[in-house]
């Protein structure tokens, strides 16, 4: 099993086959997600900063695979806050358990654990760098939805020069042509490295302002939350504010097949009119995490 | 011997002004002022002690002299270094790279130029750079720095850990 005891830091870390490999593990942990699979084992979630829907997700993927939970929630309550090392921090922490889950806020953090520790590491999000099982997650949500991964059409909205889960999935959907829409304020466009990136592959892309008429091509709508306190001047945070708030009365004309999905948490860039329509799919999307997270820590584990 | 600010009244007396303005043959002088050694020409003027630094000369025995501000149609301003009894290997020299893209060495034997060696940007680069971003963790604990190169022409590199550009606008060498 190649991904045996290697860890999990990167999106770019995994081949394409080793990506739909672990989204077909998925598809099963969502067909049976209660097993024993991890019974044995100790898995360490180390939570440097707080975290909601990743942590419970990964705890909750633990728990219906039968395996113990050792760890903490934030730094003030590790030795972290006695001023360890990250370095002695996971020294320790690697001789208790079978694999380390970790969020930390400094950038480059994850990567750094795995050449330190023994057993595998699964970043769960290092600063503004790599959130690889939010892609991960994403991407078999886009799977699931659209029945393929190929040729997709997808609009990007709202923060697209902070979100690092929009940079994950721009850079893991870049493997199967996709088109890409990226609709922000200029304040919050898409970086130049990444649109680069696109270039070099060859990729298209269209960059807009505003989404009202073009939102019938979407196949997927991936939403973003545009942050106040991203903005320099106020006044430009009011002007825009509600050109990136998607309500249900804009989806009228939209393909049937489109889906949208955001990282979560919401806070108004997805009016709550549009929860009941068939087409908003973020909830669903998180509780995919649980499954793809089961997906990910077996296959580390070399269990399957 | 150890390299010190002393040590600048041993360099020739030439070096100390624009070649070209003192010297008739100057290009032959430097090339053939030693024995045995390397003579690394083209060095980005305002680079030279991080060509030192990177290279470890200051923590040698070896007879070392050199020249700066001079006159160079490439680079405007460019400094010279001459390293008597030392030859370096091609991995070791390549670590100027970053500061020093257009440095051309001189290999000397026996007061002749035996070969002719320009610095080629490596793929990978470790332990010379700092990363740019203040949130990567090279930046918080005792982390070897790594890098991908991503361009050689204007050097930028990928840091190994944060995925960060750093560009030599920014680049500081530790």
């Amino acid at each position: 099993m190649l991904m045996k005891n290697r860890s999990l830091v990167s999106i770019d870390d995994l081949t394409t086959d080793e990506i739909l490999s672990i989204l077909d593990k998925a598809a099963g942990f969502e067909k049976q997600p209660v097993s024993n699979l991890l019974s044995g084992k100790v898995i360490a979630t180390l939570f440097f900063e707080p975290s909601t829907r990743t942590r419970l997700s990964f705890e909750s993927a633990i728990n219906r695979l039968g395996g113990k939970i050792v760890g903490f929630t934030d730094s003030s309550s590790s030795s972290v806050s006695k001023g360890e090392t990250l370095y002695d921090t996971i020294r320790m922490v690697n001789s208790y358990c079978d694999l380390i889950v970790m969020r930390h806020p400094v950038e480059g953090s994850a990567r750094y654990a795995s050449e330190i520790a023994t057993v595998p590491v699964i970043n769960a999000g290092d600063g503004a760098n790599q959130h690889p099982t939010q892609t991960l997650l994403d991407l078999y949500s886009i799977r699931k939805t659209q029945g393929t991964l190929d040729n997709l059409n997808i609009f990007m909205v709202g923060d697209l020069k902070y979100g690092r889960t929009v940079h994950s999935l721009m850079m893991a959907m870049s493997r199967w042509n996709t088109t890409f829409n990226f609709i922000a304020p200029d304040e919050l466009k898409m970086p130049d490295e990444f649109k680069l990136y696109l270039d070099n592959l060859g990729l298209k892309y269209y960059e807009h302002s505003d989404f009202t008429d073009i939102i019938s091509r979407a196949d997927i709508i991936y939403m973003t939350r545009v942050q106040r306190e991203r903005f320099s001047d106020p006044i430009e945070y009011e002007k825009v504010k509600n050109v990136y708030v998607l309500r249900n009365s804009m989806l009228q004309n939209t393909k049937p097949n489109m889906r949208i999905l955001h990282p979560l948490p919401r806070v108004n860039e997805i009016h709550t009119d549009v929860d009941s329509n068939p087409k908003a799919y973020y909830f669903e999307q998180a509780l995919n995490g649980v499954f793809t997270r089961q997906a990910i820590l077996c296959t580390l584990l070399g269990i399957i | 011997m150890v390299f010190s600010p002393d040590r600048l009244f041993s360099v020739p007396f030439w070096v100390s002004f624009k070649i070209g303005t003192i010297m008739k043959e100057p290009k032959q002088l430097s090339v053939s002022a030693i024995e045995n050694g390397t003579v690394i020409d083209h060095v980005p003027a305002k680079n030279l002690f991080k060509v030192i630094q990177i290279l470890g000369l200051d923590h040698i025995d070896n007879q070392i002299t050199f020249g700066t501000n001079l006159e160079s149609k490439k680079l405007g301003s460019k400094a010279i270094i001459k390293i008597a009894g030392k030859f370096f290997e091609d991995a070791d020299i390549n670590r100027i790279a970053l500061v020093a893209p257009d440095a051309k060495l001189n290999i000397i034997r026996e007061y002749e130029v035996v070969e002719k060696k320009e610095v080629q940007v490596p793929d990978l680069i470790v332990g010379i750079a700092k990363c740019m971003n203040p949130k990567c963790i090279t930046n918080f604990e005792k982390v070897t720095t790594r890098f991908r190169v991503v361009s050689k022409k204007n050097v930028a590199l990928r840091c190994w850990y944060c995925e960060k550009i750093t560009n030599q606008e920014n680049m500081q060498i530790i």
